[in-house]
């Protein structure tokens, strides 16, 4: 039976994971992720999680010290944001390799420089190609729903990755927003108990750790992660499965919103898509066959079922909070129209850049793409196809 | 507790086993094999590694030297690292997840490069927090890993390849860091100096304490290079005796504050002794460069002394 709440992103994260009790958190205070573990210290101090909570000097240590946690045979947790992640880079990947399935809940916010402490993307996009399964989520709802089905999807043999977790710094991590809990028992059967193969706190096998890895070996291992990663495709789906039986909540890899029928469309991820979906529906009121595809699991890349659902339409627009600063355009721009032309999908695609450092995306904004879109459909012509949304004129020269 | 330490070392089975590739003459593998004899037979230990000599010839994939679990993640990392490991078992153990009567010890290796300088902001919070763990930094006082790189632990004067004795520059300017009173200042329980000083009882009773010492503990242990220090391979222990008779490298312990210098040499040897057989110091015995090596006793001197006062200061 669910549980109605009123909370907000962050709170509905450090609620999860005080019901999934991880063995260890280690995490380092940076906004607007910083509630998670001062929520999480205080399930601590009052006893109510079995959770050694490592108050770590830096994000470095952080990810640093969940490795060795989760290699020792523990469940263990992070949360950070922005620069947190940008120092945290190297051991990201070295979590991965080490095939560790940890989970980190990364509140999406603007990476240095300048300083800016607001939502964007561009955290998450620099380190979208490091062997972490990374879900987005579009409110408080699915940041906690995907909490939950994190660590199944992370620990099952065929995969056994990292997790991220992202929502949208301040706009859904400090929103209080509706939203449905499952009780702690329900949850806890739901995880279900870690049971590691093998670990270092096994003293019956022993097991040595992150080797000198040379040429004889790297290949057929980073193999090995790239095939697992693969895996992940399946697992996530039968683990969202599961949940919807459980829950009545539906995931899959990304969700259609009315996308059947629609001629022009949008593609972005988190909280954007709420903005979208009203949009949707007033030019829906007006004639307009708008729809939305909103991408939920950014890796692995549902590159095949993302040009299937995208097929049928005239024009697509995609939506980037992060410019790739490469010239050519966006990242998940790249990813959506490389899928679409590898499955031989010849529908005309623009890239949107917009939110850069928590500016507003107004409803306005979001209609004025779809407008675009229509003019796009209607001629089949692009000028340009990397564009910007909300940017002010004539400053950006 | 009385016990023969030859009986130890022979009876005892090695947990850093033969067949590693570090190179002859080594001071590291020394302290690595000591260290470990210190653990009881029964006690399983988790080790972690700092990215360094010791880790790229120790644990080459599919070969491990390490008998006990081992992790190694990355250079400065190793003290992070290990206090996940060591949370995850207290966590474990809490939660009745780990047989009661068995018991883990965490032990952290890492070289001056991953100890003294990238890895000291790790290593300062690993042991502020409090973990029951041992970090042993084997000093072997410059980068020897990427090839003999100067690094905050280099004497003064030393010739590295990013500090070389040149024509204007005579080698490294500054002073060596002192990690050990750094640690001491964390007000540990246990924080030691020492090397392997024949017949090792030094470093075996040292090690022993700090394993088994609640709470975090400190070893520095000075390693001997052959390569970086330009010594012969089987100069290894005389190049440890001559720090430990010079008070190059002192050995002393402090245990909750108090200081106890574990070797005060009958006869304190002038520095020149330690330096001569070591070509990295070859510059300072030229024709004109004297001052050097009085500046280098002085300096020698004044840490002794230190060292001697706060003995004293400490046990009042």
């Amino acid at each position: 039976m669910s549980i109605r709440e009123r909370l907000s992103g962050n709170e509905a994260v450090a609620t999860a994971m005080k019901q999934i009790n991880p063995d260890v958190v280690a995490a380092f205070p940076i906004t607007p992720s910083t509630e998670i573990p001062q929520y999480f210290s205080t399930f601590v101090a009052n006893g109510s999680v079995d959770t050694e909570f490592v108050a770590v000097e830096s994000e470095h240590s952080a990810m640093s010290a969940c490795i060795g946690a989760q290699a020792a045979g523990a469940r263990a947790m992070t949360a950070t944001s922005a620069n947190g992640l940008s120092l945290m880079w190297e051991m990201i990947y070295i979590a991965s390799s080490l095939r560790l399935p940890m989970v980190m809940n990364l509140v999406n916010r603007a990476v240095s420089g300048p300083l800016n402490i607001h939502n964007d993307h561009s955290d998450a996009m620099g380190v979208r190609d490091s062997g972490w399964i990374m879900l987005f989520s579009e409110n408080n709802q699915e940041a906690y729903d995907n909490n939950l089905m994190a660590h199944r999807i992370a620990e099952h043999k065929d995969v056994q990755l990292p997790v991220m977790i992202c929502q949208d710094g301040f706009i859904t991590s400090h929103s209080i927003e509706n939203i449905e809990l499952e009780d702690d028992e329900t949850v806890k059967k739901f995880v279900g108990e870690y049971h590691p193969e093998h670990y270092l706190l096994n003293r019956k096998e022993p097991i040595a750790v992150g080797p000198l890895d040379l040429q004889g070996y790297l290949f057929e291992h980073k193999t090995q992660q790239a095939n697992a990663m693969r895996n992940a495709k399946k697992v996530i789906e039968e683990v969202s499965k599961d949940f919807e039986k459980l829950t009545g909540r539906k995931y899959s890899f990304f969700e259609e919103y009315k996308l059947d029928d629609a001629e022009i469309a949008i593609v972005c991820m988190n909280s954007t898509a709420g903005t979208t979906k009203f949009v949707v529906d007033e030019l829906r009121s007006k004639g307009v066959k708008a729809g939305l595809l909103k991408i939920r699991m950014f890796r692995p890349f549902p590159t095949v079922e993302v040009a299937k659902a995208l097929s049928h339409l005239k024009a697509v627009a995609v939506l980037d909070k992060s410019d790739s600063l490469n010239g050519a355009g966006g990242a998940l721009y790249e990813d959506v129209v490389s899928s679409m032309y590898v499955a031989g999908n010849n529908v005309p695609m623009v890239n949107y850049v917009y939110g850069i450092g928590g500016r507003d995306t107004k409803s306005d904004d979001i209609e004025s793409v779809y407008t675009d879109l229509q003019e796009i459909a209607k001629t089949g012509k692009i000028d340009n196809p990397y564009r910007y949304l909300g940017l002010r004129k004539g400053d950006a020269k | 507790m009385p016990y023969n330490l030859k009986e130890v070392v022979a009876n005892k089975p090695s947990r850093f086993t033969a067949g590693h590739r570090m190179c002859a003459g080594c001071g590291a593998p020394v302290v690595g094999r000591m260290v470990l004899r210190a653990l009881k037979e029964e006690d399983h230990a988790v080790i972690a590694n700092a990215t360094g000599c010791m880790e790229v010839s120790t644990f080459i994939y599919p070969y491990s030297a390490w008998t006990d679990s081992f992790i190694h993640t990355a250079f400065e990392c190793a003290g992070a690292t290990l206090s996940g490991a060591e949370a995850a078992y207290v966590s474990l153990k809490k939660q009745g997840k780990l047989p009661e009567d068995e018991h883990t010890k965490f032990i952290a290796f890492g070289g001056d490069g991953g100890t003294y300088d990238i890895g000291i902001q790790s290593l300062s919070g690993a042991m502020e927090r409090g973990h029951d763990m041992v970090y042993v930094c084997y000093d072997n006082g410059a980068y020897m890993n990427t090839g003999i790189q100067r690094s905050s632990a280099t004497p003064k004067f030393a010739d590295t390849t990013t500090s070389p004795a040149g024509k204007v520059i005579p080698g490294k300017m500054q002073s060596r860091k002192d990690l050990t009173e750094i640690m001491v200042s964390h007000h540990l329980p246990y924080v030691a100096q020492t090397l392997a000083l024949n017949p090792f009882k030094d470093l075996y009773e040292k090690a022993e304490k700090a394993i088994y010492t609640k709470g975090p503990a400190f070893l520095n242990v000075m390693a001997p290079c052959p390569r970086g220090w330009g010594y012969a391979t089987d100069e290894l222990m005389q190049i440890n005796k001559l720090a430990a008779d010079t008070c190059y490298w002192p050995l002393y312990e402090v245990v909750d504050g108090k200081y106890h210098i574990t070797y005060k040499p009958a006869k304190k040897l002038p520095i020149e002794e330690f330096l001569k057989p070591q070509k990295r110091f070859r510059h300072m015995f030229k024709p004109g460069n004297e001052w050097m090596i009085e500046e280098f006793q002085k300096e020698v001197d004044r840490r002794w002394q230190d060292l001697l006062d706060l003995e004293e200061v400490t046990n009042k």
